[in-house]
């Protein structure tokens, strides 16, 4: 049976304090366009006052993930609820801000005019200064839209978003884009976010992004969350740490050690992922004194999530 | 039950901003976007202006046609065409563009109340109707001895401003099925074969018969047939039976409309 509202309230006054309660959840939601299975059975819930990335490959569900949230689209099967109500309601809007990726906006309005515009939807919007300061746009604030660098576009986009003051904001792939520099920048200005108390859902392909902004990640592949947890985490689960060493103790012998995930070799090098790294080191300077050019770094976010992506991609083939 | 609760809880929190705040403010944005945009403003005022210049001023006026100067006549013919390309860019263009590229979605996200955003493209697109009628009333008196009570001036434009609705209407139904990049193409493949046969460039009595006949079916025709009874120009039929059509055309379009919305929610909202 399809219900687009939930009756039971999960509606939270305080958002600041960092506590499990849910603002908007996603319970049982299936979402298909035609025969594209967008999202299978996803249970996923944002929490009071945390920032929590949504962490996927293009085409994964995320961005309708995010259309669900904000009642643009409605489930196929399954409940969204927003402030314990429906996302459509004006009410539920008034408490929401979002940044879509969106192909053009009007370009010849002034970023401060488009800002002031967006500012008059809301009951308690921040003052104008407030919002430019917020997201970094003191100095372009009389320019078209038209004129702004890709960045600036992008934080305009942002401060339509955080205008309205509102309590939980959804960013849709934010710095798709952009370069290094401008990505740092925003960046910034989330953090701003988060200081102040937001809520935020952040939807990224950069895993970096989700490793640097994120109080908690969700793998999403093939429209399934896969994985969930701390970005440290989500790197434990397929091994926290990388030794490299050159090493004449042989691949099995080293496969046994306590904590060993995965062997590699690279040219003469061994490559060993471990969830911790001091009782498998220890182990081997005791086979092999003459263990030899070691370093030891803490696997990437990146390669957690190729771990975790690759997996799920050979149990889907498999299953076919 | 809860969710009610809850909402009006929420409501009591934080009060519903001033609903006619956001649409004088979405109407103010949306028509100085407009201006500023010189392929709408620049276009929908020049060429009417210009055409109107060149064969109501410039070429045959010292002639008259069925009783009228052709400066007069023309003035009617000229002012329908310029409503309907500033109703019809206005409305479909923008909306085509805005709903294609993802625009009306950012806005559908925020609390806006949707029709906020199609009362600012009505609007907008009546002030500029207005514009360019006022213009060519003010460029047939000013040069071509164009004479006519305040009283008739008055009603040619607030008939030409009320008759520019049907085709904003048309404009929304146009928008919600034309693809952002063809849009303008294929609006000016409509507005201007339509322009055409209504009688807004050759006068009405200089037209092929059959053309005439075809002429009738046209929202354009109706609207012509009324600016030129505002004049004293010599009309065709009856006023009340122009009306009838005009209304009847808008209330079809708005429906058309409606069935384009839903269409869209159904890709782009569910």
């Amino acid at each position: 049976m399809i219900t687009a509202v939930e009756t039971t309230a999960e509606y939270v006054e305080n958002n600041a304090s960092r506590s499990a309660a849910a603002v908007a959840r996603l319970r049982g939601v299936s979402k298909n366009y035609g025969e594209v299975q967008a999202l299978r059975n996803v249970d996923f819930a944002v929490r009071a006052g945390e920032l929590v990335a949504l962490l996927g490959p293009n085409g994964a569900g995320k961005t309708t993930a995010v259309k669900l949230f904000l009642g643009l689209a409605s489930p196929a099967a399954g409940t969204v609820n927003v402030f314990g109500g429906n996302p459509t309601h004006s009410q539920v809007r008034t408490r929401i801000g979002a940044m879509l990726q969106v192909a053009t906006v009007p370009e010849t309005l002034r970023v401060r005019e488009h800002i002031e515009l967006f500012s008059s939807y809301y009951p308690n919007p921040l003052p104008l200064a407030e919002t430019l300061a917020l997201a970094g746009l003191e100095d372009v604030k009389n320019r078209l839209f038209g004129e702004l660098s890709g960045g600036q576009r992008q934080r305009t986009l942002f401060a339509l978003a955080l205008c309205g003051d509102p309590d939980l904001l959804f960013l849709d792939e934010p710095t798709v884009g952009l370069d290094v520099e401008a990505r740092r920048l925003l960046w910034q200005e989330i953090r701003k976010l988060v200081a102040r108390g937001k809520t935020l859902l952040l939807t990224t392909h950069y895993l970096e992004e989700a490793d640097a902004l994120a109080d908690r990640v969700a793998v999403i592949n093939r429209g399934e969350i896969i994985a969930e947890g701390t970005p440290s985490e989500i790197k434990a689960k397929t091994g926290g740490r990388k030794i490299r060493c050159i090493s004449r103790l042989d691949v099995e012998t080293v496969r046994r050690l306590p904590g060993v995930v995965g062997i590699e070799y690279d040219r003469e090098a061994m490559e060993i992922r471990v969830t911790s790294a001091e009782p498998v080191l220890r182990e081997m300077l005791m086979l092999d004194p003459g263990l030899s050019g070691l370093e030891v770094a803490s696997a990437g976010l990146e390669e957690a999530f190729l771990a975790l992506t690759a997996e799920d991609n050979r149990a889907a083939s498999a299953a076919l | 039950m809860a969710t009610a609760a809850t909402t009006i809880n929420s409501a009591e929190t934080h009060p519903v901003p001033n609903a006619a705040t956001i649409y004088w403010k979405e109407a103010k944005y949306e028509f100085l976007r407009s201006l500023r945009l010189r392929a709408y403003s620049f276009s929908v005022i020049g060429f009417p202006v210009m055409f109107y210049t060149l064969f109501g001023l410039l070429m045959n006026r010292q002639d008259t046609i069925g009783g009228s100067h052709v400066a007069t006549y023309l003035l009617a013919s000229y002012g329908t065409f310029g409503v309907m390309g500033a109703s019809l860019f206005g409305t479909a263009g923008a909306l085509a563009a805005e709903r294609g590229l993802g625009w009306l979605q950012v806005k559908r996200a925020s609390p806006m109340p949707p029709s906020a955003y199609f009362v600012a493209k009505i609007v907008k697109s009546m002030i500029f109707s207005a514009a360019v009628v006022l213009l060519l009333l003010l460029l047939g008196v000013a040069f071509g001895g164009v004479t006519m009570p305040v009283a008739e001036g008055t009603k040619l434009v607030l008939t030409l401003v009320a008759g520019s609705l049907p085709f904003c209407a048309m404009g929304l139904a146009l928008g919600y099925f034309l693809g952002p990049n063809s849009a303008p193409g294929i609006i000016n493949m409509i507005y201007l074969p339509l322009s055409f046969c209504s009688g807004l460039w050759i006068p009405f009595m200089f037209l092929p018969h059959f053309i005439q006949k075809i002429a009738v079916l046209s929202p354009a025709y109706h609207l012509a047939q009324l600016a030129l009874d505002a004049v004293g120009a010599g009309s065709h039929g009856s006023s009340a039976t122009h009306w009838d059509v005009l209304i009847g055309f808008a209330l079809v379009c708005l429906g058309i409309a409606r069935i384009g919305e839903r269409h869209t929610e159904g890709k782009t909202y569910s």
